[in-house]
């Protein structure tokens, strides 16, 4: 029997290592979890200032005697590996144990065993958790705005049918691959927009005639992000060639444009759209609000997609430009036979990101009365009968814009993956 | 040939001409239809509308061109202070991602894909509307390090009383002026000797003792004025002196920090794992200790890597501290292009010089970071 060395944990004394360790660190959890949900304070005649570190003193000190190497215990090692290497990473693993002990239990608490979700009044709402009966009362006008109840399946059509519309790219038949581009720059925002104007906004074929003033809601959401989203991309593209061009015109004009959009706030974008553009049309004329949002969206974003597309076009190596000469192309032939094509492989990730910050910014139209899902919660909040729940709200469209946007980055992700060639 | 060059450039000039002529022509008749005429002379008349929070005296008796002030130094606090906090946070968890522990590296790139993923306004909403509407009133709010309350009407914390403060700041500028030079002597004495001197101690000891030195010859002093709660009637409460920060600069500064930093500690990562490990190897082969090949191989490539996008990330920053408007924190936005355009209904010169003061801001930066960029990068041969 060697001498123990406390200081010194080694495999020698094994089991008598682990076992105090793990009694240490059980004593250190237990405090934690007794001083913060059973209100029993075990260690008081301690100082306070001691008294508050025990559980993280005593919980390092257990890891402390459990990082032996080359235990021989697989589990052992690979805990002591990831977790355990130092002191002072023990320490902060510890803290991060603590917090997650701290932190979700009430979390969880709050947000499904203490909530409510059946009735429909506030009154249902007993529980010290959240009230998601609000959340279920209000759902029709979260998603659909001001939309009239009766007229919400028009609002589900059209979104099926643009969703068949733009995923009509993955049936073609092979020969027709070439024109998918074409397609989806040109005919796409012609269809959707006859079947939104039609089908959405009504006053003919015998359906109700509803103004944009009343939609509102995620499908708004949907909407603004759908059709900026495919109209910056061709005026990004063009605004990207035009900047890298010889002509000192083309060029420095697109530049300008660029820097100006990038340059201002959003926020100044759509008041521009709502009080200064009104004065820049002739007497009388009225474009719709809706309409003038995703116009001043688009350019503002054209101008980001135009430096992610032109980040792809530097990237290739000169000799690509030179080939393609060199077989007797043009500009534009070059171009789209040859550069764009690889150049838009290489940008995936950065168009998807500008893509990603433009549904994150569509919350932003509320400055012109429109009401999306954020500005909904906002005007729900207010409401008189349901007045105290904002938080439920904010919780219900953060989990929502959160799926929407994480599951975007990771199939863009995915997408970088797939297109990667080799050069 | 000739042609095919020239056209372009004469259809891109006729469709800039045509467009900006139609919107000058229709701005002219529509403003003298509603008698107005374009010009700046407004900004000279008297504002008279109150801004609830602001850096400078003003009050309604002020000019619009004072409220734009006072709206633009609210907008460049939030974005200072929010810089400084993100900058912090971000570096933090940017290093945290890379970590060798499981936990931490898990706990970072769950608080970074958390964030970034939910709009600036949701969470800026969050803050103010949800989160900090929670806090107690003033008469029941604890006291936090025995001087300030975090209260649903902000945070009251002991406030600053200088006697000389110009003295005072006078002496850091010249110690800021003397490290400058120090550090100059320094590298020039290293290149020569191969000596070192401990440039950072000394440094730092010259910035420490010569504000020190004015508190003890210069007549400097400073004194604490500490929030002390007073009850104005049966319910309502307030506090008399102390410093008081209004609850939209805290939900403003908090989402702006935890949003931005998210990006910034991506771009810290990226830096980072952007460094081979052969230079690494390689300096460590040549002698150099752990922390000098942090300090003299890694960070100096990095930090090219970093900065860029990381300005970047200010910028934005700065430009989503407009958000301001939407919690009625009063930014340039909500002072300017709101209150003011509402009384003096000038739409055009308002938004346009709302507009230029933003451009300003990102153009100046960017050149400056174009000019930085151009110093750092690597001399190719």
């Amino acid at each position: 029997m060697t001498k123990i060395n406390l200081l010194k944990p080694n495999n020698d004394n094994l089991p008598l290592f682990l076992t105090l360790g793990g009694l240490f660190f059980a004593f250190g959890i237990l405090d934690f979890y007794l001083n913060n949900f059973l209100n029993i304070n075990i260690t008081s005649f301690l100082p306070r200032i001691i008294n508050f570190f025990v559980p993280l003193v005593f919980a390092v000190i257990g890891l402390h005697f459990i990082r032996i190497e080359f235990s021989g215990i697989k589990n052992l090692d690979k805990l002591n590996k990831n977790i355990n290497t130092s002191n002072f990473n023990a320490a902060l693993s510890v803290s991060i144990i603590l917090l997650i002990i701290f932190a979700f239990p009430p979390l969880l608490n709050w947000l499904i065993f203490d909530a409510n979700i059946s009735g429909d009044t506030k009154e249902a709402c007993t529980g010290s958790g959240a009230c998601w009966v609000y959340i279920k009362i209000w759902f029709n006008r979260f998603m659909y705005g001001m939309y009239p109840n009766a007229e919400q399946w028009r609002v589900n059509i059209t979104f099926i049918a643009v969703l068949v519309f733009m995923s009509a790219g993955f049936f073609v038949p092979t020969r027709l691959k070439n024109y998918l581009s074409l397609y989806y720059t040109l005919l796409l925002p012609i269809i959707s927009f006859a079947l939104i104007y039609y089908i959405i906004s009504g006053g003919s074929f015998g359906l109700v005639w509803v103004e944009t003033g009343a939609w509102g809601g995620l499908s708004l959401t949907f909407m603004v992000s759908f059709f900026s989203l495919i109209f910056c991309f061709p005026i990004g593209m063009m605004l990207a060639l035009g900047r890298r061009s010889n002509l000192p015109i083309v060029k420095y004009s697109s530049l300008s444009f660029i820097e100006f959009w990038r340059g201002v706030p959003l926020i100044t974008v759509l008041f521009m759209s709502a009080v200064m553009f009104p004065l820049f049309l002739p007497e009388g004329t009225y474009i719709d609000k809706l309409i003038r949002v995703v116009v001043a969206i688009t350019l503002f974003e054209a101008a980001y997609t135009a430096e992610v597309i032109r980040g792809g076009l530097q990237a290739l190596p000169r000799g690509q430009y030179d080939a393609a000469k060199s077989l007797g192309m043009g500009y534009w032939r070059m171009h789209v036979f040859v550069i764009l094509p690889q150049a838009l492989k290489l940008v995936i990730p950065g168009i998807a990101n500008t893509f990603l910050a433009l549904i994150k910014d569509t919350p932003l139209i509320f400055v012109v009365g429109l009401l999306e899902l954020v500005g909904m919660l906002n005007l729900a909040k207010t409401n008189p009968e349901w007045l105290g729940f904002s938080m439920e709200g904010y919780v219900f469209a953060g989990i929502i814009f959160w799926i929407i946007c994480y599951s975007m980055s990771k199939y863009s992700q995915k997408l970088e993956l797939k297109y990667k060639t080799d050069r | 040939m000739k042609i095919k060059k020239i056209l372009p450039q004469i259809l891109t000039l006729l469709f800039i001409v045509l467009v900006f002529g139609f919107f000058t022509m229709n701005a002219q008749e529509n403003m003298g239809a509603r008698g107005l005429e374009f010009g700046f002379g407004f900004l000279k008349t008297q504002a008279s509308f109150d801004i609830q929070f602001s850096l400078i005296d003003y009050d309604g008796s002020h000019t619009y061109a004072r409220a734009y002030l006072v709206g633009l130094l609210n907008t460049l606090l939030v974005a200072f202070i929010g810089i400084i906090f993100a900058t912090l946070l971000g570096a933090i968890v940017g290093v945290a991602r890379l970590s060798p522990n499981y936990l931490i590296r898990k706990t970072a790139s769950f608080y970074i894909e958390f964030f970034r993923n939910i709009p600036l306004l949701l969470q800026i909403f969050f803050w103010y509307f949800a989160a900090l509407r929670a806090l107690p009133m003033l008469e029941d709010a604890p006291m936090l390090l025995n001087s300030s309350f975090m209260t649903i009407k902000g945070l009251y914390t002991p406030a600053a009383i200088w006697t000389n403060f110009d003295i005072f700041l006078t002496s850091i500028i010249i110690a800021m002026i003397i490290i400058f030079f120090f550090a100059r002597y320094a590298k020039k004495k290293q290149e020569q000797e191969g000596k070192r001197l401990p440039v950072l101690i000394i440094s730092l000891a010259i910035f420490i003792t010569l504000p020190l030195l004015t508190f003890l010859i210069g007549g400097v002093d400073l004194s604490w004025s500490f929030p002390v709660i007073r009850q104005m009637s049966q319910t309502s409460y307030t506090f008399d002196g102390g410093l008081k920060i209004p609850p939209e600069l805290i939900a403003l500064t908090l989402a702006l920090t935890l949003y931005t930093a998210t990006f910034i500690a991506e771009n810290v990562r990226a830096g980072i794992q952007g460094i081979g490990k052969g230079q690494k190897e390689a300096a460590a082969s040549i002698g150099l200790t752990p922390s000098q090949v942090l300090k003299l191989v890694i960070m100096p490539q990095a930090l090219r890597i970093i900065i860029p996008p990381t300005t970047n990330q200010y910028l934005n920053l700065t430009k989503n501290s407009s958000l301001a408007a939407a919690i009625a924190y009063p930014d340039l936005v909500l002072v300017f292009a709101g209150t003011a355009m509402m009384q003096t209904g000038r739409a055009i010169e308002i938004v346009g010089i709302t507009m230029a003061t933003y451009l300003t801001i990102s153009l100046g930066i960017s050149l400056l970071m174009n000019w930085y960029n151009k110093r750092i990068a690597i001399q190719e041969k």
